[in-house]
């Protein structure tokens, strides 16, 4: 060090040491310095000890890096970036998963594990005896998240947002829904009217979220129907705390009022991350860097059995099942029209193969109802026993010779009138698992004598098709996990036949029939489950008879976790808990929140 | 000189009118719907589906006959809207554009340059000498050869999977919020350096050959001998020659910094690095007109904006150009 330099330093230290003496206060005596000093540290040390025991603010500025023993990284719910926070845009709300569930919050939860509904914001829900209202009773000392208390009227207020906007999605419960009324602070009344669709109220319960009166009466219709709602206040376990292209980040709501009724989730923080491709989020699930992936990851089933990951079950199938593939026929096309060579199809399509092959036993193969093991309850065995399927081509070719088929010279079966049969099989471009389930799908069918070819088109003209009916067969499964068959059947048979089938019954199947009797089940109040069980058996019955679609696997509800971080996830085993591991938007309700709540941080190694 | 450049901007103004008018057919003549494609990702019970259909098609404006439509986007276009998202919806266009553009010049524009002025540095360097003509040439071929993803993935798996120094995806890591702090930055760099040098070793590859093949033309031109002949130090005859090398570099550079929003398309889809590129892969996959309107306006306004600035530029730099814009006037 040069001399200079050395006198510039010695400077600094001086007057670095005069302004200190400075900000404290200037001692009388000279002797006293030392000891002034040395209270002045004390009572600073107090005051760093105290910081911790005051209230901490509802929204805690976020440091700069997230502490990794608190959060909890997710992935495999978004499918592009972050857009809307807004609980009724049906479309997008996977890409900010959380918003409904962890933000805004419904009267009830459904628990497919148990199949019983969870009273959520409400305490109780009871219908009086002739079923013409519905009556529930609010939790005391709900609040949102910006300290308001949530209140009957906030309850009122959203669902007659419905009746006021068409254009959102649970408007059309107004055709049964005559008022809502909020009797006071804490009790509403549904009063129904004609003949209610008492399936779909059930459903609603736990589907329509709860939104603040005080901060959305002044709200616009188009801020409602679309807008995106940036910086979301609910009255959730979680608040919204920031967002990118790739991840949202949520931070655990202190004041939430559940805390004391559920228990707080476990990590503080939540971030779900969209990964660009599936290897990178299985490299992240492997390594620990995420706790819970969502996606569907080709062979995790070698992974899970090597122990770098854990799921659901220890064995085949690993996963649960959160849907049913059906595959769709469309029958307004011959051969498609004939229920003889539907049902042959059903007998010719290799499902043990799309289980053990495509997806390497990560799925299980459906009831032929289509019914999810939830619901299992009304699944009539005996009609399965006569009617069900199983992969039987010998079978397939008598059902195909009685009905007039005869073999063609090309080994391929045709029509009784000498016509040949070429059919597609469908899937959007890129969906590896379904691209290589219509491959099985189209083999068997070829060895079976039934002449049809997989193709994958991109997803917008494969959707223009399915919705326009201009394909031959399809994968489908946009009926999702729910607390009634009514969801499945109205996926099935969605009717009446219009140009756009845009949310059902893809292969156009025309039969009245069928359509009153799921009329007539929509209409059997929930609690009635004899009832159900009695229309869901003429259901059963009437679709495995006339096989207008095939139900063929349940894709599973795909999950798989780390534990290197955060334990208590949930399995089969009787110590641990025993609801869905998910992220999914949707699922939070049913009991995606509570396996958060159920975690327990892993004790860190010192 | 004013109509030198009042016939470019005559040229370039219907250039841009055609291009726009191109890229508003372009995406309305993909099969697919883009707002079933909205509607069908919803889970909940659709009971209203035609009711929505019909409202959204409203919100987009795609209710009204095609030509309506091409004339409310040129309207809307001077207003500077440019229409909403689908794939992002409700987000306008214009606002997830913004968002990316920071991203793509923060990653193309070093690139671009430094390549440039690495590579032509380099190339005039090389050229005439035996030695590094021998080692660096077939380098520089392979380099400007490679396709830029596989370089990309190259990159990735050497220096993120095997020694694990550099992260493989994202703009910044999945624990760090954006702030102003060392953390952040830190994290910006690390995520930024793989694509970034994905690019500019292609491109440096690029620049450096074509710069030493033209240093050995102009070498052998007719004023260089002469220059020699007289005696002039061999720095000063190179001189001449970069200055004249350096010329068509220049219209290469205008063509990339053109592009400089979208140019790295396959680096950022394999970095998943959020830019213009990721963005434009992402509106194709989900039907998003708005979206791809206008990131393709983007790179229109790009390469027209490119072009004028280097026909300025070549004014300046080349004397010719400015000769012949005399003897017209004359």
């Amino acid at each position: 060090m040069s001399r200079k330099s050395f006198t510039l330093v010695g400077l600094l230290v001086v007057l670095s040491l005069v302004l200190a003496a400075c900000q404290q206060p200037m001692p009388t005596e000279v002797i006293a310095t030392q000891i002034v000093t040395q209270e002045v540290e004390v009572t600073r040390e107090v005051e760093v000890t105290t910081e911790p025991v005051e209230p901490e603010p509802t929204v805690v500025p976020s440091p700069g890096t997230y502490e990794r023993s608190e959060t909890l990284y997710v992935s495999g719910a978004a499918w592009g970036p972050p857009s809307t926070w807004n609980p009724f845009q049906p479309g997008s709300l996977a890409n900010t998963t959380g918003t409904i569930g962890n933000v805004y919050e419904f009267l009830f939860h459904y628990d497919p594990m148990t199949g019983e509904m969870i009273p959520w914001l409400a305490e109780s829900g009871s219908w009086n005896e002739d079923n013409t209202m519905f009556m529930v009773t609010l939790r005391e000392g709900l609040t949102w998240s910006d300290g308001e208390a949530l209140t009957a009227e906030d309850v009122k207020f959203t669902f007659d947002l419905g009746q006021e906007y068409p254009a959102l999605w649970f408007s059309p419960m107004w055709e049964y829904l005559d008022s809502v009324t909020a009797v006071d602070d804490l009790n509403l009344e549904f009063n129904f009217t004609g003949e209610p669709l008492y399936q779909e109220f059930s459903n609603n319960l736990y589907n329509i979220p709860i939104v603040p009166q005080h901060l959305w009466a002044e709200k616009t219709e188009e801020e409602i129907t679309v807008g995106a709602n940036e910086n979301p206040i609910g009255s959730g376990a979680y608040l919204y705390d920031t967002h990118s292209e790739d991840r949202n980040v949520w931070l655990r709501n202190e004041e939430w009022w559940g805390g004391d009724v559920f228990g707080m989730p476990a990590p503080r923080r939540i971030v779900d991350i969209r990964f660009a491709s599936n290897n990178v989020a299985l490299g992240s699930v492997v390594q620990g860097d995420v706790d819970l992936s969502n996606n569907f990851l080709p062979g995790i089933a070698t992974l899970a059995n090597q122990g770098y990951v854990d799921t659901y079950f220890e064995d085949a199938p690993y996963m649960l099942s959160a849907n049913t593939a059906v595959l769709f026929l469309n029958t307004t096309q011959p051969p498609m029209d004939d229920p003889a060579f539907r049902r042959a199809l059903a007998f010719a399509i290799n499902v043990d193969d799309i289980v053990n092959v495509a997806y390497a036993n990560l799925v299980q193969a459906a009831n032929p109802t289509g019914l999810l093991p939830n619901l299992n309850d009304f699944v009539d065995q005996d009609v399965v026993d006569e009617l069900g399927y199983n992969y039987d081509p010998e079978q397939a070719a008598a059902i195909l010779e009685e009905a007039g088929y005869t073999m063609g010279d090309d080994g391929f079966y045709q029509m009784p009138d000498g016509t040949p049969i070429e059919l597609e099989v469908t899937c959007p471009f890129g969906w590896t698992d379904w691209m290589e389930a219509i491959r099985v799908i189209a083999e068997s069918a070829q060895e079976a004598g039934i002449n049809i070819q997989n193709e994958t088109p991109d997803y917008g003209a494969w959707n223009t098709a399915l919705q326009s009916g201009t394909f031959d067969m399809t994968l489908n499964n946009w009926a999702a996990l729910s607390n009634t068959p009514w969801t499945l059947y109205n996926l099935l048979f969605r009717h009446p036949i219009q140009e756009q089938m845009q949310s059902g019954n893809f292969g156009r199947y025309e039969d009245q029939e069928m359509f009153d009797l799921v009329d007539q089940l929509a209409q059997v109040p929930a609690s009635d489950v004899e009832g159900m069980q009695a229309v869901c058996s003429d259901i059963q019955e009437r679709m495995l008879t006339e096989m207008p679609m095939i139900p063929l696997w349940y894709n599973g509800l795909w999950a798989q976790w780390n534990s290197g971080v955060w334990t208590n996830w949930p399995s089969d085993a009787d110590d641990t808990p025993n609801t869905l591991p998910t992220t999914w938007s949707g699922y939070w309700q049913l009991g995606g929140l509570q396996t958060l709540i159920n975690l327990e941080p892993v004790p860190v190694e010192e | 000189m004013r109509r030198y450049f009042g016939r470019k901007l005559l040229i370039y103004g219907l250039t841009f009118f055609l291009a726009v008018t191109i890229d508003w057919m372009i995406p309305r003549f993909m099969p697919g719907d883009p707002i079933a494609n909205m509607l069908s990702r919803a889970t909940v019970n659709v009971e209203n589906a035609q009711l929505m259909y019909d409202y959204f098609e409203q919100v987009f404006g795609l209710d009204v006959p095609l030509w309506r439509q091409y004339l409310n986007f040129w309207a809307a276009l001077f207003r500077g809207d440019l229409g909403i998202s689908v794939y992002m919806f409700p987000t306008p266009v214009t606002e997830v554009i913004m968002r990316a553009v920071p991203y793509d010049v923060f990653l193309l524009l070093p690139a671009i340059l430094l390549s440039w002025y690495a590579g032509n540095k380099f190339g005039a360097f090389a050229a005439r000498s035996k030695w590094l003509d021998n080692t660096v040439l077939p380098i520089g071929y392979i380099l400007t050869a490679t396709p830029y993803m596989w370089l990309g993935i190259l990159l990735a798996w050497v220096f993120g999977v095997v020694l694990g120094i550099f992260p493989l995806a994202g703009a910044y890591g999945f624990d760090v919020r954006p702030q102003f702090s060392w953390t952040f930055i830190w994290s910006v760099l690390k995520h930024w350096f793989l694509p970034f040098a994905s690019i500019f070793l292609v491109r440096f590859g690029g620049w450096a050959i074509g710069m030493r093949n033209m240093i050995i033309y102009e070498l052998d031109a007719d004023y260089s001998h002469y220059l020699e002949a007289l005696g002039a130090p061999r720095k000063l005859v190179r001189q001449y020659a970069y200055r004249n090398a350096i010329l068509p570099q220049i219209t290469g550079l205008s063509l990339d910094l053109g592009i400089i929003v979208a140019g790295a398309l396959v680096t950022e889809v394999v970095f998943s690095y959020p830019g213009i590129g990721t963005l434009i892969l992402q509106a194709i996959q989900n039907q998003d007109y708005f979206l791809l309107q206008g990131c393709f306006l983007f790179i229109i306004i790009g390469v027209l904006l490119a072009n004028f600035v280097i026909d300025f530029v070549y004014v300046i730099v080349d004397p010719r150009t400015r000769l012949g814009m005399v003897g017209e006037t004359a």
